[in-house]
């Protein structure tokens, strides 16, 4: 808060107080934002004549998705999607088995330096590379169809579930840790009933969470190749029956919501 | 205390029997649904193709070093434009995402018609992937980076706004009550009373997102909406594996790079 008048007398009037303090950096960021902005925009080249001849088309093309078509000629529609499901499931269980013990190994409290330093490469690299990168690599190497989707969604999990895992280890209560090693525990003991009785409630939250993810990514990996609903989506677009690709795109929306519906609920549920 | 009769003496156990069928049961269906999940996915399997994944990974990878460090000259640009793409459609879907918040959280919404069709806004941004977003505006707008950075916004609006929303309902009702007590009108309520309390979040948001953002705009080029991804499916194709490695490494350090700026910022910030 600012004030008006240092006279000594009452302040009359209050100035907001501005939300980065230092003035200078406040307008170097004003500034540089500005000049980065202009760059930014100026190189996009943004062909407004290509949009504007677009815009009819857009019109047609958004037109041509109404009424949705549900009929699923082709048999396609619900194969793909229950393909999506198998594929979030089972990439989802393979993926927490995998992050176990990578989590365990990039906890700092449990593992040697070297051991946490390796995983925590490990999770790094996961979570550098998009999904959909890992699905290319692994449809070139599993060749077409779910195998590939679900090599990637896997790999996918590791990143994120590895990492809160280990997160959550090196936050957990010591003295409990302690506690259990003062019984003779080994170390299997002491992890299973220390550390693991603390982590369990978020992680069984984390992992309705990732199969919320896992859905949605199959959505994706299909359209370079991965199976499941996005190969029927990406089928749908390139042969312009669009009414089908909005009726996939609404099925997807609504099997979305009930998950994270069902997720949140279950999550209350589990803490 | 759940316990265990054995020869006339109880025994103390951790879970009584009700409990332990329960937990045998969930564990029955669960397996058995992971079973057959397995089984739907290995059915569609060409077991040929999978045996035969170390040799082609051996090949793909022996074609991939060393990577063709001459190529870096043309990827400068595509790494500008792919940061463009996530800076500015991270500014489009703040722009969208703070009001769609306040309309949608359970203390600021006007009525409960405008709070669904946030909730609805939300849902459908959060559930359509970017790539789709971006396929379906190529189709519009034509290929290019504009596509791609309105693919980005209109995908990010929903993560904003849930967050946003989320922390705007979290927020002191005392201090709302301080500003309402002197006077204020609604909206002079919710820029003294609650924007304040939310700007640190919606700043966070914002570049939490924003790091998203890079990750996610390395991979929109595959459907043509700018970016490296344009690069790196261009180079897939004509199995230049020289180039694809150099594009990884390049994808590589711009996300370590945007990881580190969002966590210093974010870190200073809050």
């Amino acid at each position: 808060m600012t004030d008006s008048s240092e006279t000594g007398s009452y302040p009359s009037s209050w100035k907001k107080a501005p939300f980065i303090k230092n003035s200078f950096v406040r307008w170097l960021i004003i500034v540089g934002g500005a000049i980065y902005l202009a760059a930014a925009l100026g190189t996009m080249n943004i062909d407004l004549e290509r949009v504007k001849e677009g815009l009819p088309r857009a019109q047609r093309f958004l037109d041509s998705f109404f009424p949705p078509n549900f009929s699923d000629n082709r048999g396609v529609l619900w194969e793909g999607i229950a393909e999506s499901i198998w594929m979030a499931i089972i990439s989802t269980v393979a993926g927490i088995a995998l992050s176990i013990p990578v989590g365990l190994g990039a906890a700092r409290n449990l593992a040697p330096a070297w051991v946490y330093l390796f995983c925590r490469g490990i999770i790094a690299a996961s979570r550098t590379f998009p999904e959909i990168i890992l699905a290319i690599f692994a449809v070139k190497l599993f060749g077409f169809g779910p195998f590939a989707g679900f090599v990637a969604l896997s790999l996918g999990t590791i990143g994120f579930y590895a990492k809160l895992l280990a997160e959550d280890i090196e936050n957990s209560s010591a003295s409990q840790a302690e506690a259990v090693k003062a019984t003779g525990a080994n170390w299997f003991q002491w992890v299973n009933y220390s550390i693991q009785p603390q982590v369990m409630p978020r992680m069984i939250g984390l992992s309705i969470y990732r199969l919320d993810i896992n859905f949605r990514e199959s959505a994706v990996v299909g359209i370079v190749g991965g199976g499941g609903i996005g190969a029927t989506l990406n089928t749908s677009f390139s042969r312009y029956e669009f009414d089908t690709a909005a009726a996939i795109l609404i099925i997807i929306i609504l099997i979305v919501m009930c998950m994270e519906y069902t997720s949140s609920f279950f999550r209350k549920w589990v803490q | 205390m759940p316990a265990s009769t054995n020869n006339g003496i109880e025994t103390w156990r951790l879970r009584t029997s009700k409990e332990q069928w329960i937990r045998w049961v969930c564990w029955l269906i669960g397996i058995a649904v992971i079973m057959y999940a397995w089984q739907m996915i290995s059915e569609k399997t060409v077991w040929f193709f999978v045996t035969d994944a170390p040799t082609q990974a051996a090949d793909i990878g022996s074609r991939m070093v060393p990577p063709k460090w001459s190529y870096m000259n043309k990827l400068w640009k595509p790494v500008w434009d792919t940061i463009n793409i996530a800076t500015i459609g991270t500014i489009i879907a703040m722009a969208i995402a703070v009001p769609v918040a306040f309309a949608t959280a359970r203390n600021t919404t006007p009525n409960i018609v405008v709070r669904t069709i946030g909730l609805f806004i939300i849902v459908s941004s959060r559930s359509v992937n970017s790539l789709i977003w971006a396929l379906i505006l190529v189709f519009i707008l034509g290929p290019g980076v504009l596509a791609g950075t309105i693919a980005i916004g209109l995908r990010s609006v929903g993560f904003c706004a849930k967050l946003i929303y989320e922390s705007i309902e979290e927020i002191d009702h005392t201090q709302v009550e301080a500003i309402e007590a002197t006077g204020a009108s609604g909206p002079q309520k919710m820029i003294f009373g609650i924007l304040p309390q939310v700007l640190p979040t919606i700043a966070g948001v914002g570049i939490y997102r924003w790091d998203i953002n890079i990750r996610e705009s390395t991979i929109l080029g595959l459907v043509g909406a700018g970016g490296i991804g344009l690069q790196l499916n261009g180079s897939l194709n004509t199995l230049a594996w020289t180039q694809v490695s150099l594009i990884l490494i390049v994808i590589l350090v711009t996300v370590f790079i945007s990881e580190w700026v969002s966590a210093k910022v974010r870190g200073a910030i809050i």
